[in-house]
């Protein structure tokens, strides 16, 4: 099986502070990580070539400290890894995002792709399913359960809002992960060993064959128009005295929001 | 102006007939033909590794991507079951704004359910519904719905087209819109036109709502958007306005995925968090499974849902449909009860945006309590069973 892991590294949003003055995040000294979705999608890939046999390529499209992230994925047990990177990148939306990955998970070939649900910088969601469709593939969102897989069928359950779905496909397939489908493994020694040794392979937009109408700026039909903060709450009250004034309180307030 | 194969190309590897919406591309001696159902969207050349497929124009040249051939506003209407989910009502209100603004008609696409929920949705306030009747769309299935939206967006092109932010509009809108070759901003709180532009002003949260972006698609056409599901108001409902109903016929719509099975899955109450009007959340601060009793009445009495931080399901108390925030689901009811929960921003993320967060917190310094509307210090197992009790009394039960 040949199985390819998209991941995305990210700012850590614990310590993303904003500007107060341009509303803008502020970015320097926030510590990149992987998307913490994406280490699902790892230990998936991870889990699958156990089953069948074959190859974890785990790619990212980003700037260069993108790297970082790829070494952690080998660390966790990936076989190889290829960082998609060109200054003709930056600026690219989830459209452009998508277009890039599929370029290159062509030029790798798969029979699995496996990405994280949604990353947490811009929670879109979106590159997973516009990637799958840019491959002529089919996709499956929110996998919470791998319940059989061989050399030509997997079956997998699909969260939805009241339940959850069984689906089959065939090979290729795309899917995109959740937390509640497994414990992504920490590096072992021999992984860190193997991360700090291993070559990462790096391809530009001409490596991929992407045309330059498509990426980027260029490439993207949505633009950020502006950023701002939204209104801080100013509302906050604290109900004091015993536990039952506290509770009347609440209870006045509720009839006054005509919640009750 | 048409769709021509370059024989000579052509090696028949068939990317065009699996890309083309139409079902338009037939092999035929190992080379692709082009028949009568095409529509001319040029899918296929962008496509077709080999560049063996291109545009014939005879006589004038027509620009293919011309924004002001787009017209109309667009909703998807989600259903279920059968019944058509409250946040389509909710897109027909923002819809009928948008469309009012752009002095325009107001369409919904109804894939499955009923002649009657499609009457419905013109009392809710469109003028044309494009139902697709068949059984095939009574369980979601991303492919399917992809293909016929995207044959129906390429031969109507409205200008907008919005779907509900929920776990089916975020599965399949993306592939429409990656089809389509437009852009598409996921999980907008806000929608307006740009008086000067006419473009669709999308306001979303980024960083977990620590950031708010406006994002625009001046250049392509329709501007895509799926909407938060309880964020817009529900359209007036006339129960004699008029409208159109078109019937679209769907043939050839195949599907390499196949729901097997459609599990529903309740742990004895309403649990669809992102459609609640109120969430009862608990945390590690409950101590014990059985604390999310405590929880669970509570939100029954509310008519709301349960919800949790990550450390009760962690725990295994409950689980992991209930949480809420990073790596749970993002909710913005209009109360949110936070009991026994710190506030990590990993949490917070996901639900500060609530029109009220009650918190209700042993430590005066859980940093849940900045983002409160009303704070409660004191013990849940003291503080629940009089809310409890006030609030039964209140019903009169
Ligand atoms: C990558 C990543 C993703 C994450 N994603 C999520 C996510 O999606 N959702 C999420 O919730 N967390 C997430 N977390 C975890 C998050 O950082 C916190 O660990 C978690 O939210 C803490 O849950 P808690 O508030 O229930 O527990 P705690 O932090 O242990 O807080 C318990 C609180 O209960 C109070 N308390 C105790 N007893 C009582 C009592 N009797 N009455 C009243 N109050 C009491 C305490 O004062 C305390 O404030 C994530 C973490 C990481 C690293
Ligand atoms: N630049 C990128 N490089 C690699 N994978 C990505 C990139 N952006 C997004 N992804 C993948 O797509 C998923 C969803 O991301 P998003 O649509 O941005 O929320 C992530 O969890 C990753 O698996």
């Amino acid at each position: 099986m040949r199985i390819i892991v998209c991941i995305k590294q990210v700012p850590d949003t614990a310590e993303v502070r904003i500007n107060p003055e341009t509303g803008t995040l502020i970015r320097e000294g926030v510590p990149g990580i992987i998307n913490p979705l994406d280490l699902h999608a790892i230990e998936a890939g991870l889990y699958i070539k156990e089953k069948t046999g074959g190859k974890v390529t785990v790619i990212s499209m980003g700037p260069p400290q993108a790297e970082s992230a790829l070494r952690d994925a080998i660390a966790m047990g990936a076989d190889e890894a290829v960082l998609i990177s060109d200054k003709a990148f930056a600026g690219s939306d989830t459209w452009a995002t998508a277009y890039a990955l599929s370029m290159a998970i062509k030029k790798i070939g798969a029979d699995i792709i496996i990405c994280g649900k949604q990353a947490i910088d811009g929670d879109t969601a979106q590159v997973g399913p516009e990637t799958a469709e840019f491959l002529n593939i089919p996709h499956i969102s929110y996998v919470r359960k791998i319940e059989h897989i061989d050399k030509d069928t997997i079956r997998v359950q699909r969260l939805m809002d009241e339940g959850y779905d069984v689906i089959e496909s065939p090979f290729p397939v795309l899917f995109t992960v959740i937390k509640e489908l497994n414990e992504p493994r920490l590096p072992s020694l021999k992984g860190k060993m193997a991360a700090k040794k291993a070559v990462i392979q790096k391809w530009n937009a001409a490596d991929i064959g992407a045309s330059e109408d498509n990426i980027g700026i260029k490439g993207s039909p949505t633009r950020v128009k502006n950023v701002f903060t939204p209104q801080a709450r100013t509302d906050r009250k604290m109900l004091e005295g015993t536990p039952e004034q506290q509770v009347e309180a609440l209870i006045q307030e509720l009839r006054g929001l005509k919640c009750l | 102006m048409s769709v021509k194969v370059n024989i000579e190309k052509c090696n028949g590897c068939e990317e065009c007939i699996k890309s083309c919406p139409f079902d338009a591309i037939e092999l035929k001696e190992g080379k692709a033909f082009i028949n009568e159902y095409c529509q001319m969207c040029m899918t296929c050349l962008s496509v077709c590794p080999e560049g063996a497929i291109y545009e014939e124009t005879e006589g004038k040249q027509t620009k293919n991507q011309q924004t002001s051939e787009y017209k109309g506003v667009w909703i998807f209407a989600e259903q279920r079951d059968g019944k058509v989910a409250q946040v389509a009502y909710e897109l027909l209100g923002i819809g009928r704004t948008l469309a009012n603004d752009l002095n325009t008609e107001l369409s919904a696409v109804l894939l499955g359910a009923s002649e009657n929920e499609a009457q419905e949705l013109i009392k809710w306030g469109a003028d044309k519904i494009y139902h697709v009747k068949s059984d095939i769309f009574n369980t979601f299935n991303d492919e399917p719905y992809s293909k016929i939206l995207i044959r129906l967006i390429l031969m109507h092109k409205p200008e907008i087209f919005l779907s509900g932010a929920t776990p089916i509009g975020r599965s399949f809108i993306p592939r429409v819109a990656a089809r389509i070759k437009t852009g598409l901003t996921a999980d907008c709180t806000s929608l307006k036109i740009d008086k000067e532009t006419g473009n669709l002003l999308q306001i979303r949260p980024a960083f977990g709502g620590n950031i708010m972006a406006t994002i625009i698609c001046p250049d392509k056409r329709p501007q895509m958007a799926t909407v938060r599901p309880r964020v817009m108001k529900p359209g007036n409902y006339d129960s004699n306005r008029k409208g159109e109903i078109i019937n679209v016929p769907c043939d050839n719509l195949s599907s390499r995925t196949k729901v097997i099975e459609t599990v529903k899955e309740s742990s004895g109450c309403f649990v669809n968090l992102q459609e609640a009007d109120i969430i009862v959340s608990g945390g590690r601060g409950l101590g014990d499974p059985k604390g999310f009793k405590l929880i669970q009445e509570l939100a029954e009495l509310l008519g709301g849902a349960v919800g949790s931080s990550r450390a009760a399901v962690d725990e295994g108390w409950i689980p992991y449909r209930h949480q809420v925030g990073q790596t749970g689901k993002t909710v913005c009811p209009k109360i949110y009860i936070a009991c026994g929960i710190s506030g990590a921003v990993q949490h917070l993320v996901g639900m500060q945006s609530s029109d009220i967060i009650i918190a209700i917190n042993k430590n005066p310094d859980a940093p849940i309590f900045n983002v409160a509307s009303y704070g409660i210090v004191g013990d849940l197992y003291e503080i629940l069973p009089l809310l409890i009790k006030k609030i039964k009394e209140e019903k009169g039960i």
